[in-house]
């Protein structure tokens, strides 16, 4: 028995944009279009007709990956790379134009959260309902029906018709009963950009569970946090083809310089805003990652490097320099300040032009929008100041538990152990 | 900050009692048809999603009404009084019923054809009301227009139920032909869904369908022997008129509950066209199905 799970060959799917675009066609206007289609095929009769073939749009190319047994696969990529054809041709739901899947074990797949609910149906009725449309056996449900209740903390409204939930109990009450499916292979889409906080988690744990017991998981999300604490290699997709598949930072970190194509370094030459003598100029900013690769988005939790070129002034050398940043949130309240010499650093004997760069190890900030001000001082004076210009920080994994912090509460994370010692017990 | 966010995370209980999962079988997935036999199987796997499936059509029917399931009986009883009122007295189709009071002639008409014609109707409108789920969930496809057949079926019982107050009433005599009345469900039930499978899978490209359908429903209604009987039809016309799939099968509903002679001939012509009808339907379903949620 093969090692892989899921084999993709080759997979290729058309979609005819005429019909994506416009399912409801008018039977009339059917009738005319395949007559006159009759009318032309005979005028030019023997030539290829290449007018059809414009009509048509390739979601997927040549997709090619295999995925083992116990797997967690992300697939990431932009909107409109693929990611949703590609999981539903492996969800049944479409089929392929070329190519070809083979799928060893039950497959439960997750595109929607309450694929089926319907509103005036109660809790109890619509666990029933939707999880025979998820492929299901009614005893199967039942003897799971305590755990997903459970699951989904829903208890107490479970004869009340669902259209009476608040949007978190439905949700919780969605994925419960899709958690509860125990497939060999479980797709999932998306689902964990619903619900609040604390249940992100329990679905992330639901999930790391289900590949602990040795089923595959494959997740599409663009959540980054999401895909590096669960996914153990990923696959990128881009205009319908995989453009990486291997290692999940490697992934993520490429997914995240594609956002935006033109790198993410900004030329401050021209800036004319800008505050003192003149001694060191500020030439440009680059975000860096661990590779060293430009990137435009900083991730929370994640190696970030600041670079800072340079220039002086002359041909004389300066000494005694201390560059720094500023990392302010968007109303201009400075958060962090930084400077070489609170690490006991300067630099000294700099001529021409060169680059300072900070590590910062594990970025301290949550998924946001940020400002960075750069300035550089010798022997204690100004000589270059201003603002470099935007940060966008993506939600990552901080504490090392797929956490980045709450952005709607505090940018600004720090590391802390929790203990608890109960002095009397009641 | 006046909210607090939850912090709390609550720790996921392992899945008490998950059994080991099935031995995995292997799916290839490939462009091209498929199986008849595979297909049959598959449905077969999700006969608890198709009997889940009409059981909700039934319980939301008459959610947020204030008579609720007596609406089942009304239906068919006011249909039947308009049905006498106009058909039966103005018109004097009545005085060609000979031996049985008219209601109970109309009723007994009324009700297969009531169930042919909603049946018929969900059937055909299924797949596109049921889009949401086409696109975001894999089942075989044929469990949709199967199970939108439930709740006619259901209406259809309590009609039988009403229908058997009335004779009661009238003191009409019941028979042994009775038994035969499981056979004449399954013969109107392979008409409908013939005709309903075939219906489904047109209307999610043509949506002309849904105004074609009722329209034919119409005159159907009056090509098909409800509210006169067939032999006011000149009698070279009517072996023509049981070509019609549920004609010949509404004869014989008849003659069982008013114990009159079964027209076996008219009855096998109509169950004919409806087997007919059945495998066309299957046919043409199951070559486009594996489109449908491109479509849709």
């Amino acid at each position: 028995m093969s090692q892989y799970v899921i084999e993709i060959d080759n997979l290729s799917k058309r979609y005819l944009l005429g019909r994506l675009r416009d399912p409801q066609v008018n039977m009339g206007e059917a009738l005319v279009s395949a007559g006159r289609r009759a009318l032309g095929r005979l005028r030019r009769l023997g030539r290829a007709s290449p007018d059809r073939l414009d009509e048509s749009f390739w979601a997927l190319h040549d997709v090619s990956f295999a995925v083992e047994r116990g797997q967690v696969l992300g697939v990431i990529g932009r909107n409109g790379a693929g990611k949703s054809t590609l999981l539903k041709i492996l969800s049944r739901i479409t089929e392929p134009t070329r190519g070809k899947v083979t799928l060893r074990g039950r497959v439960g797949s997750l595109l929607e959260v309450g694929t089926g609910f319907h509103p005036e149906l109660s809790g109890r009725e619509n666990i029933f309902l939707n999880g025979a449309i998820l492929g299901m056996r009614r005893r199967e449900i039942a003897a799971k029906f305590d755990q997903i209740v459970d699951f989904a903390e829903v208890g107490r409204f479970l004869d009340t018709p669902v259209k009476r939930y608040s949007s978190g109990m439905y949700v919780r009450l969605a994925f419960a009963v899709a958690a509860h499916l125990e497939p060999e292979v479980l797709i999932v889409d998306e689902v964990l950009a619903v619900g609040d906080a604390g249940f992100q988690k329990k679905c992330l744990g639901k999930m790391s569970e289900v590949a602990g017991e040795g089923r595959t998981v494959l997740l599409v999300s663009h959540q980054m946090a999401a895909i590096q604490s669960l996914c153990h290699r990923v696959v990128m997709l881009d205009g319908g083809r995989v453009t990486y598949a291997g290692d999940t930072a490697e992934g993520v970190g490429r997914y995240l310089r594609s956002l935006r194509p033109q790198n993410g370094s900004q030329n401050l030459l021209s800036h004319t805003v800008r505050q003192g003598d003149g001694r060191i100029t500020i030439r440009s900013m680059q975000l860096r990652d661990t590779e060293g690769h430009t990137i435009d988005h900083a991730i929370c939790g994640q190696k970030l490097v600041l670079a800072i070129g340079y220039r002086v002034r002359g041909g004389s050398a300066v000494s005694r320099v201390v560059p720094s940043f500023a990392i302010r949130d968007s109303r201009g309240v400075s958060l962090i300040l930084h400077r070489s010499n609170f690490t006991g650093q300067r630099f000294d004997d700099l001529t021409g032009e060169g680059e300072f760069t900070c590590v910062i190890p594990r970025l301290p900030l949550t998924a946001g929008q940020y400002e960075v001000g750069l300035n550089i001082e010798v022997d204690g004076r100004v000589s270059d100041n201003l603002v470099a210009g935007g940060l966008s920080v993506e939600d990552g994994d901080f504490f090392g538990t797929g956490c980045g912090g709450h952005p709607g509460h505090s940018p600004v994370l720090v590391e802390g152990d929790w203990a608890c010692q109960p002095l009397r017990a009641a | 900050m006046s909210a607090v966010m939850p912090l709390t995370v609550d720790p996921v209980t392992p899945a008490a009692g998950a059994h080991a999962a099935p031995p995995g079988r292997e799916v290839v997935l490939r462009p091209g048809r498929r199986s008849w036999l595979g297909e049959l199987r598959e449905l077969w796997d999700y006969r608890d999603l198709v009997l889940l499936l009409g059981l909700r059509d039934v319980q939301v029917r008459y959610k947020q009404t204030a008579l609720g399931a007596a609406w089942a009986i009304l239906q068919p009883l006011m249909t039947m009084v308009v049905l006498n009122l106009f058909f039966g007295r103005l018109l004097g189709v009545a005085q060609h019923v000979h031996g049985i009071p008219y209601p109970i002639f109309v009723i007994a008409g009324l009700l297969p054809w009531t169930l042919f014609s909603t049946a018929v109707t969900a059937a055909s409108n299924s797949l596109v009301t049921h889009a949401g789920i086409i696109q975001k969930a894999y089942f075989p496809r044929l469990a949709v227009p199967i199970a939108a057949v439930g709740a006619p079926l259901v209406d259809c019982a309590v009609g039988l139920l009403v229908l058997a107050g009335m004779m009661a009433w009238f003191g009409v005599a019941v028979s042994w032909k009775l038994m035969l009345l499981p056979l004449l469900l399954a013969s109107t039930l392979t008409a409908v869904l013939g005709i309903g499978i075939l219906l489904a899978s047109i209307t999610v490209w043509y949506r002309d369908f849904r105004h074609v359908i009722g329209f034919m429903l119409q005159v159907g209604f009056f090509l098909t022997p409800v509210i006169y009987p067939v032999k006011i039809v000149r009698e070279e016309f009517q072996a023509l008129l049981s070509l019609n799939p549920i004609g010949g099968v509404i004869e014989a509903f008849r003659a069982v509950i008013l114990d009159t002679p079964i027209p076996w001939m008219h009855w096998s012509i109509s169950a004919t066209t409806g087997c007919l009808a059945l495998v066309v339907g299957l046919m043409h379903f199951v070559r486009m199905e594996r489109r449908f949620a491109d479509v849709v």
